[in-house]
Order: C-alpha cells, then sequence, then structure tokens
C-alpha cells in the first residue's frame, strides 16, 4: 500500500517520457496531475489509518523487498510510514497535487514535446521526493535524495534557451554536489560504527550512548556531516547561493521544489534522525546558529532585492534558517510545524507571483509593477493573504508555527537565537509588504500588454487570444490556477489550527502527533512538556511580541513603500555601502567565484591536465596526429619523443616502485 | 583432477572454436555475400557461458595451470557479456565503416579467449601468455581502421607502451620462479607462507614488477598514459571493448595473484596499492573534468574507475574481494553500453565524439539520450543503478577494513566525476541541436536490442542486486 504513494508518480513520469510526444497537452498535464491526485488520496488514506492506530503502534513498515542482502550486511528497500513521513507525504502530494493542476495553465505555451518533457520531470520529482521521506534507512533516502536533486537541475535547467537557467542549474548541482560529499561520508561512518543504516535501529543503538556533550566523537562528527548535506540541499549557510539562482526555472517549479518540499528535505532528515542529533549537542548548536544566521542573512537581501521571485527565493532561504534554528534547539515539532505551514504560504506566494508574471508576459522586476490590484483582483487578494501569513499576522498559520518555534528557542534559554529569529520575522513582515506593495499598489509602472511570447508558436497563440484578447490590461489567472490560489489560501489561514498553543487554550495537536517520531523506538516519549503557569505567561507575552513585530513589520513596509517611497531612496542613499552590500548580496558568490571555483578551474586545466597530461597526450592527438596524417610513416612518431614521454613516466613509476621497495 | 582433465577450458573452446569458425566463413564467403559472422560468435559465447554455469561450483581445474573456480566463471560470465554487447554493437559499425567483418569478429573473439584465460589461470607463465593473446588481438583492433592515421597511431603506442610493460611482468615472473621454485599461484603462495622471509628484497622486486605489468594493464596512474590516446583514436566499439574486457580480465588474474599468491605479503605491497589508487582516482576525475572529447573524458573516467576497484582490491576483507566482482561487472556493462551509444552516434567519416555532438541529442533521438544518460548515471553512481551499489559496496568495504583516508579521498572522486558525466546529459537535454552537426545517424535494430538489454541489466543490478551479490560473494569463498 504504501509503494504505491510513490508508484503512482512513477507511472506518471513513464507515461509522460516514453509517450509524452504524441500526447496532447490535455492528456499529458491530466494525467500528470491525476497520478497527483491519486497518490494524495493513497497517502490520506493511510494516514487515516495511522491515526487510527494507538500511539505506541503508530508506524505502518512495509519492505518492497530485500534490496541488498550479503553476508551480515541486509538492506531492506523498506518503507515506514510514521507520524513524521504522514506529514510529509500530505505536503508532498497535495501541495504536489495543486501545483500539478496550476501547471497544466502555466506551462500551456509550450510545444506539446516540452509540455510533456516538463510534466515528466516533475512527476519523477514528486517520485524521488516520496522514496525520500518514506524511505525506512538512510539509502533509500539517498535514492530519493539524489534523485530529487536530479530533477531539480533539470528543472531549473528547464528552459534552456536562456544561459542564465543552465548556469543556475550547473550551480546548483555543484553546490549540491558538496552537500552530498558530506552525507555521504556522514552515512559510511554511521554505517562503518553501528553496522546498520535503518533509521530505528540507529536510533535505539545512539539512545543507548551518553550524549557527547562538551566532546566531538563519532556521534557529532556524523551528524556534523549529515547537517553539512542538510545545508546543501536546504540551502543554509554556507551552501546557500544556489536557491536564489535556482529562480530561473518555471515558477512553479519554484513553488513544488524551491520552496514547499525539496529544500525543506534538509529540515525532515534531522528530525528524522532526532535521537542522533539529540546526542550530538554540540552539533545541534552548529545547527541552530547556522540557522539563526541564515534566516537572519537571507532576511536582510530580501529587504533590497527587486526580483519578485529573487525576493521570494531569499525569504525560502530565510524561513528555512529559523525551521533549522528550530531544529537545533531541540524543538524538533516546532521545526516541522513551520515546515508544514510555509509549504502553505510559500507555494501559495511563488504561484501568486508565477499568476503576476504570467500576466506581465515574464516580467519579474517589481519596479516594473505596479498598480495590478484592481487588475489582478484573484491574485492580489490571495497573494495578501499569503504576505499575512508568513509575516506571522495572528490567526493564519505562519503566526502559529513561528510563535512556537521562537517559544522554544527562547524557553530552552537562546536568548540570543531568539533575538536573531525575531528580527528576521520583523523584517520578513517588511519586505512581504514591500513586494505587496510595490507589486500590487501605487501607479501602474508598466505598460501592458508586454510582446505576446516570441516562443509561442501560433495555435498556443491562438489559444490565449481569448483570455488575452486585444485589451490593454493585463488578465487574472485562468481558472486553474485560480483554483490553486484560493484553496492554497485557505490552507494558508487554516493550516495553522492543528498547532493552537496551549497559552491560547488549544491542545498543540500536531506536536502531540510528532512526539513519537522524535523517540527513541520502545523508549517512552518523552512526552508533552506541560507548560507550567510561568511559562505559559511566558509564551502569552511573547505571543504578543510576536504579534507586535508582524504589526511593526508591515507598518514600516506602508512607512516606506507605500505612503513615503522617497524614504527608501534617501536611506539607500544616504547607506550606499550597506545598500550596495546587499543588493549584491553580500558579494559571496564573487568571494566563492574567487577563492573556490577559479582555482579549481585553474587547478584542473593548468595544473593536472595542460601541465601533465596534455602536454604529453593531446600534443600527440592534436600535433603529431596532423604530422602522421600525410605521410602514414608510424616511425616518424617515435623520433618525436611522445612515446618516449610515456614510457619516461612509465619508467619513473618503476623506479618509484621499486625504490621503495628497496631503499625503504 | 584427472579423469575429466579437459572440462575447466570448456568454455574457451567454445570461443576459440567460434573464431576458427568466423575465419573459416570468411575465408569461403563469396565477394559480396552478407554473413552473420558475428552471429556464429554470439553463439560461441552463449556456449562458453552455457559450460561456464555447468561448470560452477564444480571447481574444475585442467593441466593444473587453468582451473575454472567460481572467481574465475564469474569474471568469464562478465566476459562473455561484454564480448556479446560488443558483437551486437559492432554489427551496426562494421557494416557503416566497411570494417573486415572476419578478422574483426575474429579478433574480438580471440581477445575474448586471451581474457577468459587469464582470469582462469592459476599459472603466471599461462596468465602472461592469456596477457598476450588478448593484447595482439586488442592491439590490432585498435588500428582496424587502416586509412584512419589517428587509430593506427594509437595502435602503435599502445603496442610499444604494451611490450614494454610486458617485459617488467616476465621480469617479474622469472624473479618469483627465481625466489620459490615455481610458477603455480599455489606453490607459490604455499612457499611464501611458509618462509618468512619478509626481508628478501628479491620476492619485493618480483612483485614489484609484476605490480607494474599489472597496472599498465587496468592503466593506474602513473602507468596511465596510453590509455587516453589508445581509447580516443580506436573506434568506439572497440574502446568499449578493451576498456572493459581488458581491465576485467587483468582485474581478475591481478586479484588473484595478489590474494593468493603473494597473501602472505600484503603488508607490503598495499600501502604501494594505496599510492597507486588515489593517485588514480584523483588524476582520472580531474582531468577528466577538463575534457572536451566524450571517448576521452569517458577514457579518464575507466581511469579512475580502475582507482575504485583498486580500493577493493587493498580493502580486501570478504565484502571488499566481492565488491571487486560485482564492480566489474556493474562498470564492465555500463561502459561497454555507453560506448556503444558513441559508437552509433558515429558516421563513417565522423566519429561524432565531441561534448557538441550531443548537443540537443534528446530532440532527435530521446531513446538515445534516455539510455545514454542511464549509463552515464550509473557511471557517476547514482542510485537506483548498478554503479551506486558497486560504490556503495567498495567504499563500505574500505570503511569497515579501517581505510578512512581511501574512503574519503574515493567518494570526493566519484562526487566530483558526476560533474562530467553530467555535462553530456546537461548537453543532450538543454542544448538546441547545433545547427551545423548532420542529423545523428538512424540506430540499427540489433543495437538498439544490444542498448535496451545493458539498461535492463544495469537497473536489474541497482534494484535487485541481491542475487549477484550472493554469486559474487560464493566465488570469492571458494580461493582466498
Amino acid at each position: 500500500m504504501l509503494a504505491l504513494i510513490p508508484l503512482f508518480p512513477l507511472l506518471g513520469f513513464l507515461v509522460n517520457a516514453l509517450f509524452g510526444r504524441r500526447l496532447s497537452k490535455t492528456v499529458s498535464g491530466g494525467v500528470a496531475s491525476a497520478v497527483m491526485v491519486a497518490s494524495f488520496a493513497v497517502s490520506a488514506f493511510t494516514v487515516w489509518g495511522l491515526a487510527g492506530l494507538p500511539v505506541e503502534e503508530r508506524a505502518i513498515d512495509q519492505t518492497v523487498y530485500t534490496w541488498i542482502a550479503s553476508g551480515d550486511f541486509v538492506l531492506d528497500l523498506a518503507l515506514r510510514l510514521d507520524p513524521l513521513s504522514a506529514v510529509m507525504i500530505l505536503v508532498i502530494t497535495g501541495i504536489g497535487s495543486l501545483i500539478h493542476i496550476y501547471s497544466t495553465a502555466y506551462m500551456h505555451d509550450e510545444v506539446d514535446s516540452e509540455f510533456a518533457r516538463y510534466f515528466s520531470y516533475l512527476n519523477l520529482f514528486a517520485a524521488f521526493m516520496l522514496v525520500l521521506v518514506l524511505g525506512a534507512n538512510f539509502l533509500v533516502m539517498f535514492v530519493g535524495w539524489e534523485g530529487v536533486g536530479l530533477c531539480s537541475y533539470l528543472l531549473i535547467g528547464f528552459w534552456f534557451k536562456k544561459p542564465s537557467a543552465i548556469d543556475a542549474g550547473k550551480k546548483a548541482f555543484v553546490v549540491n554536489r558538496i552537500g552530498d560529499y558530506a552525507f555521504i561520508l556522514g552515512m559510511l561512518l554511521l554505517f562503518a560504527r553501528f553496522g546498520t543504516l535503518d533509521f530505528q535501529q540507529l536510533a535505539a543503538v545512539v539512545a543507548g550512548i551518553p550524549p557527547e556533550v562538551g566532546v566531538f566523537g563519532v556521534l557529532s562528527i556524523a551528524s556534523l556531516l549529515l547537517f553539512v548535506g542538510a545545508t546543501g540541499k536546504s540551502a543554509q549557510i554556507p551552501l546557500y547561493v544556489w536557491l536564489p539562482d535556482a529562480m530561473e526555472g518555471p515558477t512553479p517549479v519554484s513553488a513544488l521544489i524551491h520552496a514547499a518540499t525539496m529544500v525543506t528535505a534538509g529540515v525532515y532528515m534531522i528530525g528524522r534522525n532526532a535521537v542522533l542529533f539529540s546526542h550530538a549537542p554540540e552539533t545541534l548548536m552548529i545547527v541552530a546558529v547556522v540557522g539563526a544566521l541564515t534566516a537572519l542573512m537571507a532576511a536582510t537581501i530580501g529587504l533590497v532585492q527587486n526580483d519578485m521571485k529573487r525576493v521570494l527565493a531569499y525569504s525560502t532561504v530565510s524561513q528555512l534558517g529559523l525551521m533549522f534554528l528550530a531544529m537545533g534547539v531541540g524543538a524538533f515539532g516546532a521545526g516541522i510545524f513551520h515546515l508544514y505551514t510555509h509549504a502553505f504560504f510559500k507555494a501559495l506566494l511563488f504561484l501568486g507571483s508565477g499568476a503576476v508574471i504570467h500576466a506581465l508576459h515574464g516580467e519579474q522586476d517589481i519596479r516594473n509593477m505596479g498598480g495590478l490590484k484592481k487588475d489582478l483582483p484573484i491574485t492580489y487578494w490571495t497573494f495578501l493573504i499569503g504576505a499575512l501569513a508568513i509575516a506571522g499576522v495572528p490567526l493564519l498559520s505562519g503566526f502559529f508555527s513561528k510563535d512556537e518555534l521562537l517559544f522554544e528557542a527562547f524557553r530552552e534559554g537562546h536568548t540570543v537565537l531568539w533575538l536573531m529569529g525575531a528580527v528576521a520575522s520583523l523584517m520578513t513582515a517588511a519586505y512581504m509588504f514591500r513586494l505587496v506593495f510595490l507589486t500590487f499598489h501605487g501607479e501602474r509602472r508598466h505598460d501592458a500588454p508586454a510582446p505576446v511570447h516570441q516562443l509561442e508558436d501560433e495555435s498556443a497563440a491562438q489559444a490565449h487570444d481569448d483570455s488575452h484578447g486585444a485589451g490593454a490590461r493585463p488578465h487574472d489567472a485562468p481558472p486553474a490556477m485560480a483554483f490553486v490560489l484560493i484553496v492554497l489560501a485557505l490552507g494558508s489561514v487554516l493550516a495553522g489550527y492543528v498547532g493552537v498553543p496551549h497559552a491560547l487554550g488549544g491542545h498543540n495537536q500536531l506536536a502531540a502527533w510528532l512526539a513519537p517520531s522524535f523517540a527513541a523506538p520502545g523508549g517512552v516519549a518523552e512526552g508533552l512538556h506541560v507548560l507550567s503557569e510561568g511559562e505559559a505567561a511566558l509564551e502569552f507575552t511573547l505571543m504578543g511580541v510576536s504579534t507586535a513585530i508582524a504589526l511593526g513589520g508591515i507598518a514600516i513596509a506602508v512607512l516606506i513603500w507605500l505612503r513615503r517611497p522617497q524614504i527608501a531612496a534617501s536611506m539607500a542613499e544616504r547607506y550606499p555601502v550597506v545598500h550596495r552590500w546587499l543588493l549584491n548580496k553580500y558579494y559571496v558568490d564573487e568571494a566563492y567565484d574567487a577563492t573556490v571555483v577559479q582555482p579549481i578551474r585553474v587547478g584542473s586545466e593548468r595544473a593536472l591536465w595542460r601541465g601533465f597530461d596534455v602536454r604529453v597526450i593531446d600534443g600527440a592527438v592534436n600535433g603529431v596526429g596532423a604530422i602522421v596524417a600525410g605521410s602514414a610513416n608510424i616511425l616518424r612518431l617515435l623520433q618525436t619523443g611522445m612515446v618516449r614521454t610515456y614510457a619516461g613516466s612509465m619508467l619513473i613509476g618503476v623506479v618509484f616502485i621499486l625504490g621503495y621497495y628497496l631503499w625503504r | 583432477m584427472m579423469d575429466t582433465p579437459f572440462n575447466a577450458v570448456v568454455p574457451m573452446l567454445c570461443v576459440v572454436f567460434a573464431a576458427l569458425a568466423v575465419m573459416m566463413a570468411e575465408a569461403f564467403r563469396g565477394r559480396d555475400e552478407q554473413m552473420a559472422l558475428g552471429g556464429l560468435g554470439i553463439v560461441g559465447l552463449v556456449g562458453a557461458a552455457v559450460s561456464s554455469m555447468l561448470l560452477w561450483n564444480r571447481n574444475a581445474s585442467s593441466f593444473g595451470v587453468i582451473v575454472a573456480d567460481n572467481f574465475g566463471l564469474f569474471v568469464t560470465m562478465t566476459l562473455v557479456i561484454v564480448g556479446v554487447l560488443t558483437i551486437m554493437f559492432s554489427s551496426v559499425v562494421v557494416r557503416r565503416d566497411g570494417l573486415p567483418a572476419g578478422e574483426y569478429y575474429a579478433l574480438v573473439l580471440f581477445a575474448v579467449v586471451g581474457m577468459i584465460m587469464m582470469a582462469t589461470a592459476n599459472d603466471l607463465l599461462v596468465i602472461f601468455i592469456a596477457l598476450e593473446i588478448l593484447s595482439l588481438a586488442v592491439y590490432v583492433l585498435t588500428g582496424i581502421r587502416r586509412d584512419d592515421p589517428r587509430a593506427t597511431e594509437a595502435a602503435f603506442k599502445y603496442f610499444l607502451l604494451g611490450a614494454f610493460s610486458s617485459a617488467f611482468f616476465l621480469y617479474g615472473i622469472a624473479f618469483t620462479y627465481g625466489v620459490s621454485g615455481s610458477t603455480r599461484l599455489d606453490r607459490i603462495g604455499a612457499f611464501l607462507a611458509a618462509q618468512s622471509m619478509s626481508d628478501s628484497p628479491l620476492i619485493l622486486v618480483a612483485i614489484g614488477m609484476l605490480l607494474v605489468g599489472f597496472a599498465f594493464k587496468i592503466s593506474a596512474v602513473p602507468f596511465h598514459m596510453w590509455t587516453p590516446d589508445a581509447y580516443e583514436g580506436a573506434p568506439a566499439v572497440v574502446t568499449g571493448f578493451m576498456s572493459t574486457g581488458v581491465k576485467a580480465a587483468a582485474f581478475a588474474a591481478f586479484t588473484r595473484v595478489f590474494l593468493s599468491a603473494f597473501e602472505p605479503f600484503s603488508v607490503d605491497w598495499a600501502p604501494m596499492i594505496w599510492i597507486l589508487a588515489v593517485a588514480t582516482m584523483i588524476l582520472g576525475t580531474v582531468v577528466g573534468v577538463a575534457q572536451t572529447n566524450v571517448k576521452r573524458m569517458l577514457a579518464y573516467s575507466s581511469i579512475a574507475h580502475g582507482g575504485y576497484l583498486l580500493v577493493g582490491l587493498i580493502a580486501a576483507n570478504d565484502v571488499g574481494k566481492a565488491a571487486i566482482l560485482f564492480y566489474l561487472l556493474a562498470y564492465a556493462v555500463t561502459n561497454v553500453a555507453a560506448f556503444g551509444v558513441i559508437a552509433l552516434l558515429g558516421t563513417r567519416d565522423a566519429a561524432n565524439d565531441e561534448l557538441r555532438d550531443f548537443s540537443g541529442l534528446w530532440h532527435g533521438r530521446p531513446a538515445l539520450a534516455a539510455l545514454m544518460t542511464v549509463c552515464l548515471l550509473s557511471l557517476g553512481g547514482l542510485p537506483p543503478t548498478a554503479g551506486f551499489i558497486g560504490k556503495w559496496y567498495i567504499f563500505s568495504a574500505a570503511v569497515s577494513a579501517g581505510y578512512y583516508g581511501l574512503a574519503i579521498i574515493g567518494v570526493l572522486t566519484s562526487v566530483v566525476s558526476v560533474f562530467f558525466y553530467l555535462r553530456v546529459v546537461v548537453m543532450m537535454y538543454m542544448e538546441e541541436r547545433d545547427p551545423g552537426l548532420a542529423a545523428p545517424a538512424h540506430v540499427g535494430g540489433v543495437g538498439m536490442v544490444a542498448l535496451v538489454a545493458s539498461i535492463v541489466v544495469i537497473f536489474y543490478l541497482g534494484v535487485l542486486p541481491t542475487r549477484v551479490l550472493d554469486l559474487a560473494a560464493e566465488s570469492i569463498s571458494t580461493i582466498f
């Protein structure tokens, strides 16, 4: 039954990959969306079954088959549904279905074969993502981990006619490879030390080891390596640089992969190995600090970016930072809670920005937008809800989750980290409403309609005529897109109510639901922390602070970008260094290029290749090959010295080997 | 042993007869008559496969120097698969390029004979003879396109350097004989184990010399210099054949000699191979990144893969030994198929093996592009392909044997190597077809069957590896 969940999208992938060229858009888009909905239905059904079980039995295991078995090493291709993965599969298949539906309208201008190619990648992504979260051991998770990465690069570079898209895909790939390297080493280390890769067995073994307080032992090293892998996948310092560039991909991809699902894999991985990380407090501290720093830094960058999707991308980086902050202070439930609500409103915001970009024929610069409120009412109102939710305005989903995680950070005594998270939240509210105001309010700063897509072919242009019309106004989202926006807006409002805090008389059902997943098997789940009265009062106070932060951020945005636009300009003028620094994203890309990329490139090409192999080998092919071509006098080769050089290299090797044995 | 002295050589005989039949048929062929010479070869190879299966678990031995133990038979099966795939790809290429069919197939088959002999030989001299049989055939195959100066040049270089390395190999045998009084591996092993002569420089020199000979054949750095030239100059299908068949056979013999006869001296040779492995992995990967010719890139990639195999040899625990066999099979199938795609893309006049020749391949030949993608992902070690399981096994063997450094370097290089494999993938999917390029050639039915079969094997080994891993484990349990 569990296996069906990833199998459905895989089936959709096969259909579109094998027959996509011969299918019409309706069929290929329909198949792709239908398999996702089917997968969602199965997920909902199995999770329903899971919820019906008593708390301590809440895990459904399915061993598809024994994947690798040799000697004493047995590894099953096993899936496990527990409360944590239940949340994940519902998010992935639920939001995934919506984004597939949205894409059928959004990608409609592509030619048939490209349309099918797009959906085949998207389905394949969903399949791998589901494997990632359902995997019962590291190796199965790794299958998904690598697979989603691959699909991500393919989708970032989907519009390969734009060179920037290809570069972005390449960058995502290289950066993620660094993370993967650490991840593999972490897996190998755990395997070598404990002889198993099964999450539950690992947790059981680790639970018997005292936490490595103040020392950096095997657990700390392994978990740190895994965390480095997570910084790659989930775009944290120092490996976050690929995510903003990944916005070169189609917007629904940004929403699904680079906001709602794949980038949260790192957070999920830590949650999945909560016992391991809890026994490595030093690593957890690093996780928390890195998360807080990332949250703060990305938020500052988000304040000044002008590309609509890039603002959202930095916002994603920042929000992921908050999730890692929560994981790092040991509030695993709060981190996953924020992951879950974030999936709704960030997907909503991305899809809303997609509707704007769609309406403006590819315009992404908010300096060229403005005044779209009237023309795009559905987009506007849904986007506003998303912005309110992410800003943390009370009663919307983001409020509950963000409040919870900040409260946990404070309660655990990490006041500085709490402060960093709070400041990041303040900036989040500010830049989100900057985005809202510059896009939808104020004067129109664009000429609609922009020229029709050059890529569009005849039929697509015709199909578009009825919606575009010849009118001068941009049109609101077509039905499929509008439907998805509305559903996600509802989600952004309501999703938080599964975790209403105690201070407000709620039960925080989500935290209770997730708790068994973070405990060692067989061990008693720590039991939910019951708040003392003082703590309840504290939570209440902090909630007030959070509310003030959200509203304050919005107020700042109203002041600067709605009422007095000159303030923004004068601030940029008064602090040119800061502004340029932020606009150029702290020059991190440039720094990486100078310190890492160029040296490696030069090293590979010059030192090892040109110096060592080319001078002797390529000279042979290019130069000597040409000499020989006419004469076919093979013996001349000997006089070029080429073969002699080769033999010389061998001789050095021989001398080295024999010398080693004779004179060591 | 005495009642059926011939049974261990039956697999080889099957292939020998097939080769002879091909030569005879060629001799009696009419000028324009078409003959399925490759089919004859496949019949012989299937015969070898069947007889290998019948010999499984028998531990047969002939003349005291050829042993058909499970280890040898496992490698034999790998070689048969390489041979069959090569012949299938060749059937397209031979006709297209107008290669001399009779000579070509006969040489491929004789090379396979040499490889099988090398994998099953239990005597240093027989290993040497096998090495020469396969080498001579492969030298000629490298230069089979006599009108192509690059191929001729490559063949000649390969030949010269090969002769050079053979000399070292022979010296190694001579020294070994001088010390132990035998060339039989079991007797050498017994002698060395019984004697406490860890200080004898003679035996160390012998080990060093043999190491050089093997290192040349598996193109370990710094004995790799011939590889990129030979691989790029040879027709792609031959490159696929020699980058897998020769390597598999050489590795089989290498493993057998060093883990049986010289096992008592592993303290002495392991550090040396450690150095070779590291140098090989790093150079193969780093230089591969800078290549713009796909064949040349795969040449460096195959150098790097030799390095991974060496890691398995060093971490010679049970997992490591089985990992070598599994990795050999996974790598062989994948690499033959990858070169098969390159071969099928070429035309009589143009090799079409530059990176830009792959641009937009997805749009013109989606099936070919998809198959190539699977091969490249498997070479890069991405799950769920054969390459992933192979790499996982090799590196976990290294870690559990305590070679953390090797694992760290190995994982790093394999992570980097994905970069150049994926460059081809990016080229195929994310570039427009260069308008200056001719449309890619049509792929014949046989070639396509071979490709699809390889892909099935790659996924089989990646998704259901247990059966083959068991066989590999059984194979090593019988001899070492």
